[in-house]
């Protein structure tokens, strides 16, 4: 995509203030790293980060018929929320794949946000529109209104709590409540997608900027998409486009838990089991990147979804698809340039607090 | 940055030293990342500028590197298994990646005004 077609965050200016290397990614020009991958990790892990993720989609639903369209439309359980809660969803297609992989939040009595990966916005949409008539719910997309920052990490509650009138401390994991930071109006979520504690933060798209800045002068360090790759790679966490997908049995993942039994839209398909399965690769030295070939003997079972070498092990991981009869083995190879190496199958997580 | 003027260098970012040795720049360097792993060819082969014959691969990608000329590998740096990072810390010295008896330099090198400008 040419560079001047990709769309930009209300942050871009704040990024290229940072010194980030930009690069495409859905569709948006974002940040891939700032002072270096490794420290932006490093500093997650250890101590607070920030990433943008403003890129990514928010719609509201509201309405009697919200929670009803909700439940036809993800196959966890939306009325076990309550006003203030989130939980980890999908939206499943009826064949057995998903349009995406998704956060709900519960803002209200009848009233819904829903945050969809970057990429699938306008795909979210559509599929959500056609599905929607038969309910009475009033959908919005919000996508523009919020810039989305996530600030990760084991010292994210301690660094942000003195500087707002919500209590953070004792927040509960996956809460969601409204508080004011820095003199910006808020909401905050207890939830993140890097292994760590840490909060999202939506903050009106006009004062982002601001915001983002005095996080900068909290001491709080500006991460790119290389650390958050490697953070959720090391967190076993699936990413859509790589361990999900519209052709993915999503039941391959270790996620069955999202599924609740109650009708929802292609129950039929997912209820079959998955071909293949989902495991965690270690190797030795050489990184394995997605797309690569899968052996075992002379077969290939499947393939690398993701692959780096882990910044916190010090070593290269890797999640790979692989035929379900394959998949209980101890031992794999895995293709690179021609040649084959030897990888362990690894409990997923990698890494684990 | 400073790029040696006793080098020449390629418009993929390689160097090339009057030994033969070859290496990537500081802002290749600069540009990949943390360097996790590096892939050197084996001593003896004959290889022709512009050919991929080497891969460094750092924690986000990895990258093919190019024979800045013609003529046959005659050493590689084995340090650069246990101890990849050098490219990062020292890519004009200690990270050099392999040494070549040069027959024919590759067309297009430059000198290290020439590239600056153009990395500038």
């Amino acid at each position: 995509m040419d560079n001047q077609n990709l769309k930009k965050t209300p942050l871009h200016a704040a990024h290229l203030r940072s010194g980030a290397r930009m690069v495409p990614f859905g569709g948006w020009d974002m940040p891939v790293q700032y002072a270096g991958l490794k420290a932006e990790h490093q500093a997650v892990r250890e101590n607070v980060g920030m990433f943008d993720v403003s890129h990514m989609g928010q719609f509201r639903f509201s309405g009697a018929g919200a929670l009803d369209f909700l439940q036809y439309v993800t196959p966890n359980d939306v009325s076990k929320l309550k006003p203030g809660r989130a939980h980890y969803n999908w939206l499943p297609n009826d064949q057995g794949g998903l349009v995406d992989d998704i956060f709900i939040y519960q803002a209200g009595e009848q009233e819904y946000l829903m945050v969809v990966n970057a990429g699938n916005i306008a795909k979210d949409w559509e599929h959500l529109q056609a599905l929607a008539g038969d309910y009475d719910v009033q959908m919005t997309d919000e996508s523009d209104q919020w810039v989305l920052i996530a600030v990760q990490g084991p010292k994210a509650a301690e660094t942000l709590d003195p500087h707002t009138d919500a209590d953070l401390i004792a927040a509960k994991r996956n809460s969601f409540f409204a508080g004011r930071l820095l003199d910006h109006d808020v909401f905050f979520a207890r939830t993140g997608y890097t292994g760590e504690d840490g909060f999202e933060v939506f903050v009106k798209a006009d004062e982002g900027e601001a915001l983002w800045d005095a996080l900068v002068t909290l001491g709080i360090t500006p991460a790119g998409l290389g650390a958050r790759d490697t953070l959720r790679l090391e967190a076993g966490f699936p990413l859509y486009g790589h361990e999900f997908g519209d052709n993915i049995h999503p039941l391959s993942s270790t996620y069955s838990w999202v599924v609740k039994d109650k009708p929802y839209l292609g129950r039929a398909k997912m209820d079959e089991a998955p071909r293949q399965k989902l495991i965690g690769l270690k190797l030795d030295k050489i990184p394995v990147r997605e797309g690569y070939l899968v052996y075992q003997g002379a077969e290939n079972v499947g393939q690398v979804t993701s692959g780096s070498t882990s910044p916190t092990l010090g070593h290269p991981i890797a999640m790979a698809l692989v035929d379900a009869n394959a998949a209980d083995s101890e031992q794999f190879e895995v293709e690179v340039r021609g040649k084959r190496h030897p990888a362990e199958r690894v409990e997923i997580p990698f890494y684990k607090k | 940055m400073t790029n040696p003027t006793e080098l020449k260098y390629a418009s993929s970012h390689e160097w090339l030293a009057g030994d033969g040795k070859v290496g990537i720049t500081e802002h290749a360097q600069d540009q990949l990342g943390d360097v996790v792993y590096v892939e050197l060819p084996e001593v003896g082969r004959e290889v022709t500028a512009g050919e991929a014959v080497a891969v460094v691969e750092s924690v986000k990608t990895a990258s093919d590197i190019y024979a800045p000329a013609s003529g046959k590998i005659v050493a590689v740096n084995e340090e650069l298994e246990g101890s990849p990072e050098k490219v990062n810390e020292s890519p004009f010295e200690g990270g050099w990646l392999f040494q070549m008896e040069v027959s024919e330099e590759g067309e297009g090198l430059m000198d290290a005004a020439a590239y600056t400008a153009e990395n500038e």
